[in-house]
């Protein structure tokens, strides 16, 4: 068998191979369904309405899509100029534990300085975080594959280590938790009594920005060409290393935004289950909007409507709430699948 | 005179009955790649003891008819029949245990392994608890002694010069008892006294009763090597004939379909010297050669050839003007000024113009638009951005310039460079060299792969910077294209330089010595 | 110096052979896929799911070396999955692998919730027992270290042995060491890459399950979340380690545990002083500090990550 690329595909198809990946995940899914003794109609009926079929369940749908949105701007940005960066866990905490430091008293600012100050350090963080592999890359020649995966647990210990100690509420009974931010440090909700808050709004805004970023600046420029030719780039007078640092930095910070933004907007305080895995969920985001900036918000939207409408779903039909796990992680599969069958044929002689 | 086209099975003039032995015969081989076909009903047969030529410009289909022939690719119609049975298609095992061995223009090595490890690759039963080694041993140095093929079975292919990497591709084919041989280009990497090895192996072979098929587009070689000839002109079998029989003209008429006329070199005033190296080394990378203590001026108004055997520096040297590699030591002087740090960024804003060897992996960014490929070099001037952003309006105008005037073929630029045809992603990259009238020229191999058409036009592009009064240093491993366009020849051995010599002073031959090392002490250190 | 004394007692080298265990089988598999030129970073999933398809296999009432025989199909299983999408259909080998550890980590999730609902703790299962092997048992520390453990890590043992063997001493490895270097001179032999690589895949993801499957049956004895815990990306760490040499590696993963098993005597003794965490976080800035010592001089297999199309060079 062998693969034969095909001229630029039309607009249908671009479209077409996706939309047929989506079913298949949906099939793959009905299998388990079934394996579970459930009807796959009855169940999916529930995942839908559990994250659509209310105004209660859109808003935590979006609620739910606000950090996705972020981390799947940061693997987006990354993956473009192919830095596997795949520690968006690692910085999502790393934004969260600089929002704690300076939102639970230390800078006595009014909100309208004091949330934007906080952005830009969290931001400032995550990049950090991601500097070191990056550094490390290009350098030493070191894969930052295993440095940012590994990073995640490294970050994790440290944090546990911090509510454990330094930044251990003491009102928290124990519990290994931070203290709650002032609350001129919190996001406003968009809704009053709702849990949706401006931290989705801040998440369609950055999604806008790196769109910008990608389609018209040099940076997005840059990052495109050594993503697809490092060699070719660096022939052109493309600062390969430059870009892939600065590409680093990009990503950090938004992926720590998310962590940001759950503290800020949603939780209020830091805990050790902030994320529940919002950083490799990211990768499935970025991928099925083909690393689009603008499309990660949809697929965000859709990957947190599985995830909500799963919780929803399991509660009343029994079918355990991981289909949500199984359904983003082949989706992922069958979307990289479809991509590639929508630009090469493939030929069995 | 000749009757083109495509042909059956021509009987030949003289020697008795063409058909008697033949060992191979492929039949309406017919092979697509979407629209361009590589091969059109092609037909030849090969006798025992015999050497074939398959000659024919770059893109004519040799290669492509032997990948088919090797099981490499399938053909969409046609047969293959090795000793009187037919070859199942598309499998290279079969081809290799009907008795084809095949020697690839880019050998098939594995350089972590040995030479020895190499040979036996897939001659045993994987499912063999312990490879045979010293019986493969003993087999090897058999055949190598047989044939004239020494080489160390213990030695790591990593360690091995270019024309040994050739003999343990032949040795594999041997190994394995094949009784026909094809070789695809095998020159292209040999110095003419490599080649002489290499042709006296064959003859040996040969009288072993074995048969070649030799792959060139050197008609000297094929003149000299062949019992016959089989030209394909694109995509077609164009003519057969006796070697002995035939002329270097007709042969060249058959493959090109019409007498190739040189462009015309008009004499161009030679300027001042725009970019000067003196005394530049750069260390070697792996077997290639880096450069020890070169130094050389590039006139404006002259065209400076470059000619070597692959591997001896051209590359090294074609690295550091492009600035892809800054100096180990010595410097490199623009026009009269020394250049502090040497880049891609600084080569481009001293106005180095670089074409680049290879076209796919260096010289564009495949799944970019020809819009993006076009700006690459020069996305910061303030013609296509500001303030960080660009303009993708400018940018798709000045792609639309260099579409329109220099032809480039293609569905618009905003589609993928990588659907282009070789010569028009060739004439793409000319027209971004050449947009800003730079004052030096880097060519590198700036014609390897094209059809005769596109050469003529790359030719002429770059006659015409030479009238403007530009500096070009032509690389290139086709000794015919640096003595057509050269002001004066360089030769380049081990990662120094010959004396150069002007237009017509040094005969082929004698370039031929300089390659192979010969009378390079002379070497001058001032070119 | 009581830090120090531990270092020359038979337990903790008995605990640091017991710990490199599954890194060892898991680190073989990654070296068999990566010198065919395959990077697997499905190792992590493929582990959670070894661990649980061996546990699972024997608490429905299997013998322990069915269990482990249950964790190698899973294994091989998704090693298909993985190189299906990365040898002929070419698909980043980066995307595919975390897909991959997605798909393995969560399918084993929910296949446990189904068939636990209601279990709060664990099931547990009788494990491997050790089994001192005579009269080598009894050579002082090397002794009780080595050869009073379970058969399963005797297994460990026979797999580097075995692997190193196929790789540098049969066809079959030339042909595995030659794909992941230069796949055109593998087809030029009449050798089908495709089938070397999807094989070697599948074997070397058999193996990061039986390691999964070390730590249910053997090292523990019972399945929890979370339990392999980043164990596979340390085990690519320790490839790139061991030179892509699985004696190299070996000792790459000896070294690793013998640290593992330090830090955590080093936490009884010296935990009062520094958080437990500032420990555990070590195994993972050694396998980073480690990647950083090799990552200049390592010699990759030239052609890993890099798909092949017939017919290429």
């Amino acid at each position: 068998m062998r693969l034969e690329p095909k001229p630029a595909p039309s607009l249908a198809a671009t479209l077409a191979y996706p939309a047929a990946a989506i079913v298949a995940t949906f099939l793959i899914a009905s299998l388990l369904v079934l394996a579970a003794g459930a009807s796959p109609f009855s169940v999916f009926a529930l995942v839908a309405k559990g994250a659509a079929g209310s105004q209660f369940a859109i808003m935590e749908t979006l609620t739910r899509a606000t950090p996705l949105i972020f981390t799947g701007l940061a693997v987006a940005v990354a993956f473009r100029a192919k830095l596997w960066n795949i520690g968006a866990e690692a910085q999502l905490y790393a934004g969260a534990v600089v929002t704690v430091v300076l939102g639970t008293g230390a800078l006595p600012l009014p909100a309208p300085i004091l949330i934007p100050l906080l952005m830009v350090a969290a931001m400032a963080a995550g990049a950090l975080l991601l500097f070191g592999p990056a550094i490390l890359k290009t350098r030493f020649g070191v894969d930052e594959v295993v440095t940012t995966l590994l990073l995640n647990f490294i970050v994790l210990l440290f944090v546990s280590m911090l509510l454990e100690g330094p930044l251990k509420d003491p009102m928290g009974l124990g519990w290994p938790q931070s203290p709650k931010l002032i609350a001129e440090a919190r996001l406003p909700r968009i809704i009053q009594g709702k849990r949706l808050h401006y931290g989705f709004a801040v998440a369609l805004v950055s999604a806008f920005i790196v769109w910008v970023i990608m389609k018209k600046s040099t940076l997005g420029y840059e990052m495109r060409a050594v993503g697809h030719n490092p060699q070719g780039a660096r022939f052109a007078g493309i600062p390969v290393n430059a870009t892939l640092i600065k590409t680093a930095l990009l990503s950090g910070g938004l992926a720590a935004l998310a962590g940001f933004s759950e503290v800020s907007g949603l939780k209020g305080n830091l805990t050790l289950d902030l994320s529940p895995g919002f950083g490799y969920t990211g990768i499935v985001v970025a991928m099925l909007a083909m690393l689009n900036p603008l499309g990660v918000v949809i697929s965000a939207i859709f990957v947190a409507g599985i995830f909500v409408g799963a919780d929803a779903m399991s509660r009343s039909a029994g079918v355990p709430s991981y289909i949500a796990n199984v359904m983003t992680a082949t989706a992922l599969l069958t979307m990289v699948t479809a991509i590639m069958l929508s630009r090469y044929r493939v030929r069995w002689r | 005179m000749t009757p083109p086209g495509p042909s059956g099975h021509p009987p030949l003039k003289g020697e008795g009955d063409p058909r008697q032995g033949i060992v191979l015969s492929l039949c309406g081989i017919t092979k697509h790649f979407g629209p361009l076909v590589a091969n059109d009903a092609i037909s030849l047969d090969i006798s025992a003891g015999e050497v074939v030529a398959l000659l024919g410009e770059n893109g004519a289909g040799k290669t492509t008819l032997m990948n088919i022939l090797f099981g490499h690719y399938v053909a969409d119609e046609g047969t293959v029949e090795v000793f009187g049975h037919p070859l199942p298609a598309g499998d290279p095992r079969a081809a290799l245990d009907a008795g084809v061995g095949m020697v690839h223009q880019h050998f098939t090595l594995a350089d972590n392994l040995t030479v020895l490890e190499n040979i036996v690759l897939g001659t045993q039963s994987p499912w063999r608890l312990r490879l045979d080694r010293a019986g493969a041993e003993r087999r090897i140095k058999k055949l190598a002694a047989d044939f004239g093929l020494e080489v160390d079975p213990g030695a790591t292919v990593a360690s091995l010069t270019v024309g040994e990497r050739q003999r343990v591709e032949i040795l594999k084919a041997l190994y394995r008892d094949a009784r026909i041989l094809i070789l695809d280009e095998p020159t292209a990497v040999l110095t003419p006294i490599e080649t002489e090895a290499l042709f006296a192996t064959l003859r040996r072979m040969v009288a072993d009763g074995l048969s070649v098929i030799f792959i060139s587009h050197k008609l000297n070689e094929v003149m000299a090597i062949s019992d016959r000839v089989m030209v394909l002109r694109a995509g077609r079998l164009s003519g057969e004939r006796r070697t002995s029989e035939t002329t270097r003209q007709e042969l060249a008429t058959l493959m090109v379909g019409q007498e190739i006329v040189p462009p015309p070199v008009e004499p161009v005033p030679r300027g001042p010297a725009l970019l000067t190296l003196d005394r530049v080394a750069t260390p070697s990378q792996g077997a290639r050669s880096g450069l020890r203590d070169i130094s050389l001026s590039l006139n404006g108004g002259e065209i400076t050839g470059l000619a070597g055997v692959s591997g001896n520096g051209q590359a090294a040297l074609a690295s550091l003007i492009s600035g892809t590699d800054a100096p180990a030591s010595g410097t490199i002087a623009i026009a009269d000024t020394a250049a502090a740090a040497w880049s891609q960024a600084e080569a481009l804003a001293h106005g180095v113009a670089r074409i680049p060897e290879d076209r796919h992996g260096t010289g564009t960014i495949a799944d970019m638009s020809i819009t993006e490929n076009a700006i690459s070099e020069r996305y910061r001037d303030p013609r296509f951005s500001h303030h960080g952003l660009l303009d993708w309006s400018a940018a798709r105008g000045f792609a639309e310039e260099i579409i329109a005037e220099y032809d480039v073929k293609c569905p618009s630029p905003d589609a993928p460079i990588r659907l282009l045809s070789g010569g028009n992603m060739q004439k793409l990259i000319l027209g971004r060299a050449l947009a800003p009238s730079p004052k030096i020229i880097l060519a590198s191999q700036p014609t390897r792969g094209l059809d005769v058409g596109a050469i003529a036009y790359v030719h002429s592009r770059l006659l015409q910077a030479r009238a403007n009064g530009a500096a070009i240093l032509l690389i290139s491993e086709d000794l015919d294209e640096i003595l057509t366009l050269s002001d004066r020849v360089l030769v380049m051995f081990k990662g120094r330089l010959s004396a150069p010599s002007a237009r017509g002073e040094r005969s082929i031959g004698e370039l031929g010595e300089l390659m192979a090392g010969h009378g390079m002490e002379e070497a001058s250190h001032a070119a | 110096m009581e830090a120090f004394d531990i270092l020359f007692t038979a337990t903790f080298w008995t605990a640091a052979i017991r710990i490199a265990s599954p890194l060892i089988f898991a680190t073989m598999g990654e070296l068999i896929c990566e010198r065919a030129g395959v990077l697997n970073l499905g190792i992590e999933g493929i582990m959670v799911a070894g661990a649980f398809a061996g546990w699972f296999a024997v608490y429905s009432g299997a013998d322990l070396w069915t269990g482990v025989a249950v964790a190698a199909a899973t294994g091989a299983a998704f090693g298909l999955l993985h190189a299906t999408l990365t040898v002929p259909f070419g698909l980043s080998q980066h995307v595919v692998g975390i897909g991959v550890t997605l798909l393995a980590t969560s399918l084993t999730y929910f296949t446990y919730r189904l068939a636990l609902p209601e279990v709060s703790s664990p099931p547990k299962i009788e494990p491997f027992q050790p089994w001192p092997i005579p009269l080598l048992s009894d050579i002082p520390v090397a002794g009780p270290a080595l050869f009073s453990q379970t058969p399963f890590t005797y297994l460990a043992y026979v797999t580097v042995a075995a692997v190193a063997w196929v790789l540098y001493r049969t066809p079959l490895g030339l042909a595995v060491r030659a794909a992941g270097e230069s796949p055109a001179a593998v087809e030029a032999q009449g050798i089908s890459v495709t089938a070397i690589r999807v094989g070697a895949v599948m074997a070397g993801s058999a193996l990061m399950a039986v390691g999964g499957a070390f730590l249910t049956l053997s090292a523990f004895n019972s399945f929890f979340f979370e339990m392999v815990n980043g164990r596979g990306w340390v085990c690519i760490a320790l490839v790139v380690f061991g030179s892509w040499r699985p004696g190299k590696a070996l000792l790459g993963a000896i070294l690793f545990a013998a640290f593992d098993a330090y830090q955590i005597r080093l936490q009884q003794v010296a935990g009062s002083v520094v958080p437990y965490q500032v420990f555990l976080m070590m195994p993972y800035i050694l396998s980073i500090l480690a990647l950083i010592v090799v990552a200049r001089r390592a010699t990759y297999p030239k052609a890993l990550m890099i798909p092949y199309q017939k017919g290429e060079r």
